[in-house]
């Protein structure tokens, strides 16, 4: 049926117009029952359905008119991503750092400190030279404003913004972040050049096992064998090598977003380098009680550079061995220290 | 109080980028900062549909989650709005946000991000005064009891901002006059996943 059929035509009585007007009326129907239903079909756009909500999920084949986005439309790792670092890392990284906290405590409380079980000779021992404990001491403060930060960073926002206020906590974050970011680096380098410095004094030995079973002889009067670095040392050297490393090669594609890292590479990257870093941060507390407060006798070593003979020949007894004739008195001590070049064996 | 959200009916966008633009002009923002995008599946294709994304006021804000420093904060009328003072551009709001809408600004050295950007619903944001607030947040549109720029000046209307309860009422009643066979109301109430994709239905189109 054509439109153009159901045109009244011109001139005609009125028996003419009626049917005429009938015709007019089912030409405005036409279209609806003309219309092919398959056709229609055929040309329609298909409504955004679930199909199309499981394609921005997966991120296929969309353009996007901000001028740098590589989102997807829908991220869905964020959410992983809160759950990992709320509901696990920090929680547990609390547990895990105050509890070693706890722990050393208790232990300070009931064993106390590992004690000379000679008196001391008076005859010294050179244990690490300047530029060992220059780098130890520069590493270990960059450590220190790391960790510190880091915790800011993770529980910060619990304690000093109530406490002190929005103005001094926006100073105290932003300064926070900043060190962060800027010693990272640094602290990253100069550990690498630490690490390939003692790693001499710290591959495995059999005795070394032998070192742990017996817990290092922390709790008892026994001394495992050790040699220049023992058990203990040679684990937090080898932890530093593989966290220590996971930690900062994380921080750096933390440190600097501007390489086109995916979100999804930053939010794996921040995982890693949080969970590492609060192990390391744990672990540090049972470094700096064993070579400060734990052990009389240690911390001189780092200070001076020189260890005490009755001390060498209780915790290193095979380094001691090695080295005790190169034992000098106290006037010599005074004399060189500091000036003497290194021997072969201290680091 | 109302709870303010956006809504985008992807049946109406046109990709026209309007909302875009009003966005930027509304708000002055950065170079290079753009709050509102429009993503657009199968360019060019019969099947493309397109929509209209920015921050979405989040009931459970991811962002605010895990901001180390705490500087997100809720209005009264829902609007997820952060403290430029207290941002320190670490980017976790980014890893978080669902739908990208956090922003930095790249000025300071080894890409160091800024001060995170995103939209406000034109609320604009803590300032002590109000050339302060539109320097740092943009247009408080809210305070002159006015809606989102880009939402105001959408020519096909596919997107909504304002209370909930008003944006899911006229989804609704678009949902009924596009053919769903039970109003949009009894299919939605049992929350299944199919149910809630059978919004979309539309007998019109190709389903």
């Amino acid at each position: 049926m054509n439109l153009r059929d159901a045109l009244p035509r011109p001139g005609g009585a009125l028996g003419l117009v009626l049917p005429a007007l009938l015709l007019l009326l089912l030409a405005c129907a036409a279209p609806a029952m003309g219309a092919d239903p398959n056709a229609e079909i055929a040309t329609a756009v298909p409504s955004a359905d679930a199909d199309t909500w499981r394609q921005v999920k997966d991120g296929e084949s969309f353009i996007d008119t901000r001028h740098d986005s590589t989102y997807s439309l829908i991220n869905q790792s964020g959410e992983s991503w809160r759950q990992w670092r709320n509901k696990w890392v920090s929680p547990f990284g609390l547990i895990a750092v105050g509890g070693m906290l706890a722990m050393i405590t208790i232990f300070y409380l009931i064993v106390g400190r590992s004690r000379l079980d000679e008196p001391r000779t008076g005859r010294k021992l050179l244990r690490w030279s300047v530029l060992s404990r220059a780098l130890h001491w520069t590493l270990a403060t960059l450590f220190i404003i790391l960790a510190l930060t880091g915790l800011n960073i993770l529980y910060g926002k619990f304690v000093f913004k109530p406490v002190f206020g929005d103005a001094f906590w926006a100073a105290m974050i932003s300064g926070t972040k900043f060190l962060h970011n800027y010693i990272g680096p640094f602290f990253g380098l100069l550990l690498i050049f630490v690490l390939l410095r003692f790693l001499k004094h710290n591959w495995i030995k059999a005795h070394d096992i032998e070192w742990f079973k017996q817990g290092g002889g922390m709790v008892g009067d026994k001394h495992p064998d050790a040699g220049f670095a023992n058990g203990g040392e040679k684990a937090w050297f080898w932890l530093l090598a593989t966290a220590g490393m996971v930690v900062f090669v994380s921080g750096l594609v933390l440190d600097f977003p501007n390489f086109d890292q995916s979100r999804d590479t930053m939010q794996w990257a921040n995982i890693i380098h949080a969970v590492g870093a609060l192990a390391l941060t744990a672990v540090s507390f049972g470094h700096i009680y064993i070579g400060t407060l734990g052990t009389e006798g240690a911390l001189e070593g780092m200070t001076t550079g020189y260890v005490d003979e009755s001390w060498a020949k209780q915790h290193h007894n095979l380094w001691y061995e090695e080295v005790k004739d190169q034992a000098e008195a106290p006037a010599d001590v005074e004399a060189t220290d500091d000036t003497k070049p290194e021997s072969p064996s201290p680091s | 109080m109302a709870q303010m959200k956006f809504m985008c009916d992807a049946e109406r966008c046109i990709e026209c980028n309007g909302c875009v633009t009003a966005c930027k002009n509304a708000n002055e923002v950065e170079w290079g900062i753009q709050r509102r995008r429009v993503v657009t599946l199968n360019d060019g294709e019969p099947s493309e549909v397109s929509i209209s994304v920015a921050c979405m006021h989040c009931d459970d804000a991811p962002c605010m989650a895990v901001c180390p420093t705490d500087c997100f904060y809720k209005t009264d009328d829902g609007i997820v709005l952060h403290d430029k003072d207290l941002c320190i551009g670490c980017g976790y709001c980014l890893y978080a946000c669902p739908f990208g809408a956090p922003q930095f600004p790249q000025q300071d050295a080894f890409g160091e991000r800024g001060k995170m950007d995103k939209c406000t619903f034109c609320a604009g944001g803590p300032a002590d005064s109000p050339e302060e607030e539109y320097e740092k947040y943009g247009a408080n549109r809210i305070a002159e009891g006015k809606l989102p720029l880009c939402a105001e000046m959408c020519s096909t209307k596919a997107l909504l901002a304002g209370d909930a309860q008003t944006v899911a009422d006229i989804f609704r009643e678009r949902v009924v006059r596009r053919g769903h066979k039970d109003g949009a109301w009894s299919d939605i109430g049992n929350g299944s996943p199919s149910a809630i994709d059978a919004m979309a239905y539309d007998a019109t189109r190709n389903q």
